[in-house]
């Protein structure tokens, strides 16, 4: 077991290196943002200031290895925009995102895996057909315009719940955290029902075809043989079957989530890291660029990992097999 | 062992199956949901009326010249300085919504199907070649694969748009980088199955050219599985153009795009001119409800005849 | 003496896209405590659905559309989803045919057990425990107590049907319906289970319905034996009359071909065709196409000759030779 998880963390290491020189020399071939800081009237000695200041003279390859020896020394450069280190301006806008991310997962498995079970026991059901074309619609639907349809009706027509932004911060244990307060919730809730659709969806679907599957299947016929009622198998038996598939996807899709958080933030103008990536992009601010993809590739490889392991686990075949 | 045998009885000769025999058997299975039909008609509709677009409405929305802006923010219904109607009102420079609709719309499937298209024909090449000629190369092949597969589409088309700028050739080889990593997995998948089965190895041990075994003996079998894949990928594609050019990395505000549309109007929802952004969505989810509701009923009528 | 399983006039019928198949026609058998029952038949010819339409495990598009169904005396057919669910695993139970899909690969076989000994008599978990490992004892599994907390992938093919055994003794039924329980196990194997199984029935007086395609294995074991011919039952008596004396054509057909029966150097017979497709069923006799003595007579249905307790469904019977 440890000689796979090592093999496993060097394959992922391998991973972040190859991505990591992807992304730097991707990002830097975005065009010229000295352009896009300066004033274009500046004068010539200032823009090569600035050019050797931010090490843009030096060839590519040793610009990179600059920027891999910083990252080990914690240091991922500063925004070119806000002027402040990449790392303090990233964590202060991570616990946002978090929050977000957190709280629409949460939504997408309460509700998505029983109406996905429900509309695998019972598929002939009119209830079963509906969660089945709600479940259509929730991946279908393009997570932005949601959105603003969401703020349409709750904030501007009926002024429920505000159209934007983040709440107050309270304390919570030992977080600082928005979700602590009745306010925070207000502005929470909109957006993370709307990232959570995606997700939802996914999980009504997935867990539909794991009950379908199951209760087909030979064991299932058994129990019933043995006089076990329906609720004993579904809960019993079935469960903890469909639950490995379940796990592996909802790992994966936790990245997706964190991406497409993306958009919810621009939406609702969420002051998290995905709203940065994209102002960013647009404003071509490079070290905040690159230090974000690469933490994100990092992030996602560390997430299948953990996901893998998981699996390795709970499924008792590949566990006491040696678990590779 | 006086074993009776395991015979289930010779069925009564079958019909040569032809391909126009199947094509008809799959309609027939096909027409069996109302609501697909239903959603084909609705897409070819939406297909036939933006690519007529320039004949079908009185403005070209994109034509600068066409606009005045004494028209701006007209009310769906109110009658502009053209003489005509703007069923769907008109935008802050003027634009006839539903013009600008219809001509997005065009867009939409043009990026959305040529970006179908080529992951298709990239993603089965790398398949195939993958579960054909085994080994390292397959593994080399599925390892990328597998990593991209799971980096987030949009992550991927967002920063390979900001790569290379604005404009529609470059957002379709965004998509294209994006998705062609499911399209390769599952030809692999497929492949790797029908590659073990007799008739390949038969194949193979004649002097027929790789190229030939490949695209006659196994992509065709193959062919099923990705069929619906092509269907979900096309929506996701111009579900993720939209969602591109909402964001302002997609294509750049002279050119036509539902997403550009939207994010344009939603500055103005706050003052109750919601029809700027509403309308445009709204055929958008229609456009992509309708293909991915095709796609799941293709895998239906796909999927139970392929097991029997 | 009741019988411990009576059934009267079984009929399944299926809703296919071939149309309706009546996979079980009017199937009339009864067991005795004790004694072992043979179900003969090749695929098709409707014996798992047999074992399944007792037990009322058959789903949409099967249904049981006739007949009766007594198990001490208890009408299975007339009783209520919940009555009858109260039956399965505790009066009449059953053994299938591949323990590696019928045990759940993701439970410990103990926590299995002990749900199928807590459904019928609520007990606490370690005494459902200690049954489920009295159950292993008794099929013959060494260490129950280490089995119990095994999975099913880590015991061998044996061992887990064995399981599958005690799992249908668990609460001591009247009757056990095993479909093809031998079947996907070395030949070995094979026979120690048959021999366990025989000690079974003469110990604890369960009633066994063995169903099986396969001839040597029922003559060796069961008491009485029932021969299936597309869903009908064409002959039936005890074991003696059955392969000492058929009278069926086709039963008579299906002795001649097994191997061991046979004089070396000669031809080895064989039914000639192959077992019809139960939607497309000839009229009448449905063994005419490949019955050597058909005539026209056999175009209608035959009748049932009954003669010292052997029952043949023939226009012909054969006189035993």
């Amino acid at each position: 077991m440890v000689g796979y998880l090592v093999g496993r963390l060097l394959q992922a290491a391998v991973v972040v290196f190859v991505m990591s020189v992807i992304v730097f020399v991707g990002v830097y071939a975005i065009g010229n943002p000295i352009d896009v800081m300066i004033d274009p009237g500046a004068s010539q000695e200032i823009r090569e200031n600035l050019i050797r200041q931010y090490g843009f003279d030096q060839p590519l390859w040793r610009q990179y290895f600059t920027f891999v020896g910083n990252v080990f020394q914690g240091d991922l450069g500063r925004s070119m925009v806000y002027n402040i280190s990449v790392t303090s301006l990233v964590f202060s806008r991570l616990p946002a995102t978090l929050e977000l991310v957190m709280v629409s997962v949460c939504i997408a498995t309460v509700i998505g895996i029983p109406a996905g079970m429900y509309a695998g026991y019972k598929p002939g059901s009119i209830a079963a057909k509906a969660i089945m074309a709600l479940s259509v619609l929730g991946f279908s639907v393009p997570t932005f315009w949601i959105g603003m349809l969401l703020i349409m009706g709750f904030a501007v027509n009926l002024g429920w719940l505000p159209s934007g932004g983040r709440g107050e911060i309270g304390q919570f244990l030992w977080f600082q955290t928005s979700l602590a307060t009745g306010d925070g919730w207000a502005h929470v809730l909109m957006p993370a029902i709307n990232l959570s659709l995606f997700k939802m969806g996914l999980m009504i679907r997935l867990t539909r075809a794991g009950m379908v599957e199951a209760m087909g299947a030979e064991y299932v016929r058994f129990a019933r043989a043995q006089g076990l009622p329906d609720r004993q198998i579904v809960f019993g038996h079935i469960l903890r079957n469909i639950s490995i598939p379940i796990i592996t996807v909802f790992g994966l899709e936790l990245g997706s989530t964190l991406a497409f958080a993306v958009v919810t933030e621009t939406v609702f103008n969420w002051p998290g890291v995905g709203k940065l990536i994209i102002d960013s992009i647009l404003q071509l601010d490079r070290p905040v660029m690159v230090s974000y993809l690469v933490m994100v590739v990092l992030l996602f490889v560390m997430i299948n990992l953990a996901v893998d392991l998981i699996y390795a686990r709970l499924d008792p075949r590949i566990r006491l097999k040696g678990g590779a | 062992m006086a074993d009776i045998g395991n015979l289930t009885g010779n069925p009564p000769s079958a019909p040569l199956e032809t391909r126009a025999l199947r094509l008809r058997n799959f309609w027939s299975d096909y027409r069996k949901s109302w609501i697909a039909v239903l959603a084909l008609v609705v897409i070819i509709v939406m297909v036939v009326a933006s690519f007529g677009a320039p004949w079908l409405v009185p403005q070209d929305p994109y034509d600068l010249a066409q606009l005045d802006w004494g028209d701006a923010f007209l009310q769906p219904g109110e009658t502009g300085s053209g003489g005509y109607v703007h069923l769907l009102g008109t935008d802050n420079v003027g634009r006839d919504m539903l013009s600008a609709i219809l001509y997005g719309l065009r867009t939409s499937f043009l990026i959305g199907i040529s970006a179908g298209v080529l992951a298709l024909t990239l993603g089965i090449s790398i398949g195939l070649t993958a579960a054909y000629f085994g080994g390292r190369i397959e593994a080399l092949l599925m390892r990328i694969v597998d990593l991209q597969l799971s980096m987030p589409a949009i992550l991927l088309a967002l920063v390979v748009a900001a790569m290379l700028g604005q404009g529609v050739g470059q957002i379709v080889l965004a998509l294209v980088v994006a998705q062609y990593a499911y399209f390769a997995r599952t030809t692999h998948g497929a492949a790797s199955v029908e590659r073990r089965k007799d008739y390949i190895e038969a194949a193979r041990s004649t002097p027929l050219p790789t190229r030939r075994i490949l695209f006659k003996h196994l992509l065709p079998n193959v062919l099923p599985p990705l069929i619906v894949v092509a269907t979900v990928q096309v929506a996701s594609a111009i579900s993720l153009e939209a969602t591109l050019s909402f964001l302002g990395v997609g294509l750049p505000l002279t050119e036509p795009s539902l997403g550009s549309l939207i994010s344009n109007g939603f500055k103005y929802i706050h003052a109750g001119r919601s029809w700027l952004s509403i309308y445009p969505g709204v055929f958008l989810m229609i456009t992509v409800v309708a293909i991915n509701l095709v796609g799941d009923q293709v895998r239906t009528v796909i999927d139970p005849r392929n097991s029997r | 003496m009741t019988a411990a399983l009576d059934v009267r006039g079984l009929t399944t019928r299926f809703e296919t896209r071939a149309g309706h198949v009546t996979a079980v026609n009017d199937v009339s058998f009864a067991v005795q405590p004790g004694r072992i029952l043979g179900l003969v038949g090749e695929s098709g010819s409707g014996k798992s659905v047999t074992g399944f339409s007792i037990l009322g495990l058959i789903d949409a598009p099967g249904k049981v559309t006739a007949g009766a169904v007594l198990v001490d005396g208890v009408d299975l057919r007339q009783l209520s989803d919940d009555d009858l669910r109260k039956m399965r695993g505790r009066k009449v139970s059953m053994v299938f045919q591949d323990p590696m899909m019928t045990l759940n690969p993701v439970l410990r076989v103990g926590d299995q057990m002990a749900m199928a000994v807590r459904v019928h008599r609520p007990m606490s978990k370690s005494a459902a425990f200690e049954h489920a490992r009295k159950a292993l004892e008794v099929v013959g599994i060494p260490s129950p107590a280490e089995r119990l907390l095994a999975y099913p992938h880590q015991l061998s093919g044996g061992m887990r049907q064995r399981v599958a055994i005690a799992m249908a003794l668990l609460h001591s039924p009247s009757v056990i319906i095993a479909d093809e329980a031998t079947t996907a196990l070395d030949v070995s194997i094979q026979g120690q289970i048959l021999a366990e199984v025989r000690g079974l029935a003469d110990t604890t007086g369960t009633a066994i319905v063995w169903i099986t395609h396969d001839l040597a294995v029922v003559s060796s074991l069961a008491d009485d034996i029932c021969v299936m011919y597309a869903g009908q039952i064409v002959e039936r008596g005890t074991a003696e009359q059955v392969i000492d004396g058929p009278r069926h054509p086709y039963t008579r057909g299906l002795l001649d071909s097994i191997p061991a029966r046979h004089e070396p150097g000669r031809k080895l017979p064989q039914i000639p065709g192959s077992t019809p497709q139960l939607s497309h069923l000839p009229s009448g006799c449905p063994f005419r196409p490949r019955c050597p003595l058909a005539t026209e007579l056999c175009t209608t249905e035959p009748p049932l000759d009954i003669r010292d307790g052997q029952a043949v469904l023939c226009h012909y019977p054969l006189e035993r030779a």
